[in-house]
């Protein structure tokens, strides 16, 4: 493909499916989500400051809202946003990682 | 009858110390340095830099602190899982472990040393052991309003055999005295939405809890305590906004030196100077990020500082003779806490993400020493167990 339409399609790209960000940026959002969200959620995100976020205690949120609340925190709780340091193809990796479970990085 | 005596001979070697063959020593030298992730302690000696012993098994030390025995023999490890860990430093081992909630942050020491306490999320509350069997004594549940707990932060021992502690869902301070043989008597004081953490004078006479949920300070003269909670507040100029808080300051002793409290703000990259007469905010300290935590020197003449996310590879340090920030450092990737050796003439740095701990000079700011850690976080002392509040 040329360069110019390689482009075109990056933002439906982006929009449709949250691509997978790079092993070592996956390397470093695993040690973010256990140790920096893991500061207040526990380490092992059986809650703390935060409330836990085990995978029975995502049921039934969609991710749209998990995602949303990473990115823009929670007004009135400790819950700040995180938009800046994560992007939201990001923040839908770390959904993700929560949902199945997988605490070690 | 004599093989019973024989086994009895065998059992008493079988839990001899290892170093009761080997020199004597002291403890006023050591500390500890939780690693958060993998459960386990190590044991370190400060006059030789260099780890000596390690215990496993501790379960989640994710947000993982410790008192010390008066003795300086034993280390009481609070974790973020509930469990009360009571090590004997002599040994590296555990010399009584339990369970005593699902969530709990912190814990402390009394004034004469025979009870524990513990600062509990879930179940929301303070439970009282004997330092010696912790065997439980209290159980303080942390009630309001209608039939709700809430979590207990800030907690610390206070002269008069009491522990204050605050609740932060509640937004109250309490004090609690507790005599082994009584009841706990609580006195209950309004302090201010959502207190996060707190402080106590070195003294023992003035509870500072930092408040989250409102601005300002809530601070309870144990001393004058009909006179409830005051408040110290800055005056905000306008368009200050509060900026995002990625960690909390961790309100720990060791703020006030002279006249004057050194206070991390929550919400401000700002460090608030605090008269302690008048209780009015003299100066704000302009910060480069969020800071976490404010320790003095022993010797009052420098304030070393952490931040929260983004900047959490620095330390800043103000000489609190002319009040700027004199140097910084950057030991690497997540510089959780620190620690001065007694005296303070090293500082022991934990650097979670290099899994390193350094050991900086606190005069050339030279480093002395790197110890592996694996994703060390709180770093304590042998020294604290003859401090109020800490």
């Amino acid at each position: 493909m040329s360069k110019g339409s390689w482009v075109a399609w990056l933002p439906i790209a982006v929009a449709c499916a949250a691509e997978d960000p790079s092993p070592k940026r996956q390397q470093e959002l695993a040690n973010l989500l256990q140790q920096d969200c893991g500061s207040c959620h526990g380490l092992r995100f059986k809650g703390g400051l935060g409330p836990p976020l085990l995978p029975e205690h995502l049921q039934g949120k969609p991710d749209i809202l998990l995602v949303e609340t990473i990115l823009n925190g929670r007004t009135g709780t400790a819950m700040p946003p995180w938009r800046g340091l994560v992007t939201e193809s990001e923040a839908a990796w770390m959904v993700e990682r929560l949902r199945s479970n997988k605490t070690e990085p | 009858m004599k093989f019973p005596f024989f086994v009895a001979i065998l059992a008493t070697l079988g839990h001899m110390p290892s170093s009761a063959a080997a020199e004597l020593r002291g403890t006023g030298d050591l500390g500890v340095i939780v690693e958060r992730a993998a459960g386990r302690v190590q044991i370190v000696d400060t006059s030789q830099r260099t780890r000596i012993g390690e215990v496993a098994q501790l379960g989640d030390l994710s947000h993982a602190t410790v008192v010390f025995s008066r003795d300086e023999r034993y280390a009481y490890l609070f974790g973020r899982d509930g469990a009360l860990t009571k090590i004997d430093l002599l040994t590296a081992s555990i010399a009584k472990r339990l369970e005593q909630a699902h969530n709990s942050v912190g814990g402390a020491i009394s004034q004469d040393g025979r009870l524990i306490a513990t600062s509990n999320y879930t179940p929301g509350g303070v439970k009282v052991f004997s330092a010696g069997t912790l065997d439980l004594v209290a159980d303080i549940q942390a009630a309001y309003g209608e039939g709700q707990t809430s979590k207990v932060v800030g907690l610390v021992d206070a002269p008069g055999h009491r522990f204050v502690f605050s609740l932060f869902d509640a937004g109250e301070i309490w004090v609690a005295e507790l005599k082994i043989g009584q009841a706990p008597v609580v006195q209950k004081f309004k302090a201010g939405k959502e207190p996060y953490d707190a402080l106590m004078s070195p003294d023992g006479r003035y509870y500072i809890a930092g408040l989250f949920g409102e601005e300002g300070l809530a601070v309870l003269d144990l001393w004058n305590l009909n006179a409830g909670v005051k408040r110290v507040l800055p005056d905000f100029a306008k368009g200050d906004d509060k900026l995002p808080v990625f960690k909390m300051p961790h309100l720990e002793g060791r703020a006030l030196v002279g006249d004057y409290w050194f206070l991390p703000a929550v919400g401000h990259h700002e460090l608030w100077v605090v008269d302690r007469r008048s209780w009015q905010i003299v100066k704000r300290i302009a910060l480069a990020g969020q800071p976490v935590f404010v320790i003095a020197r022993p010797d009052d003449r420098q304030i070393w500082i952490n931040y929260a996310l983004p900047d959490n590879d620095r330390l800043d340090i103000i000489d609190t003779r002319d009040l700027a920030v004199v140097k910084t450092l950057k030991p690497g990737k997540a510089v959780l806490h620190m620690e001065f050796t007694p005296k303070g003439e090293d500082i022991w740095v934990s650097v979670r993400d290099d899994d390193t701990v350094v050991v900086y000079d606190t005069e050339t700011f030279e480093e002395r020493a790197r110890l592996r850690a694996d994703k060390p976080s709180g770093i304590f002392f042998t020294a604290r167990a003859h401090r109020l509040g800490l």
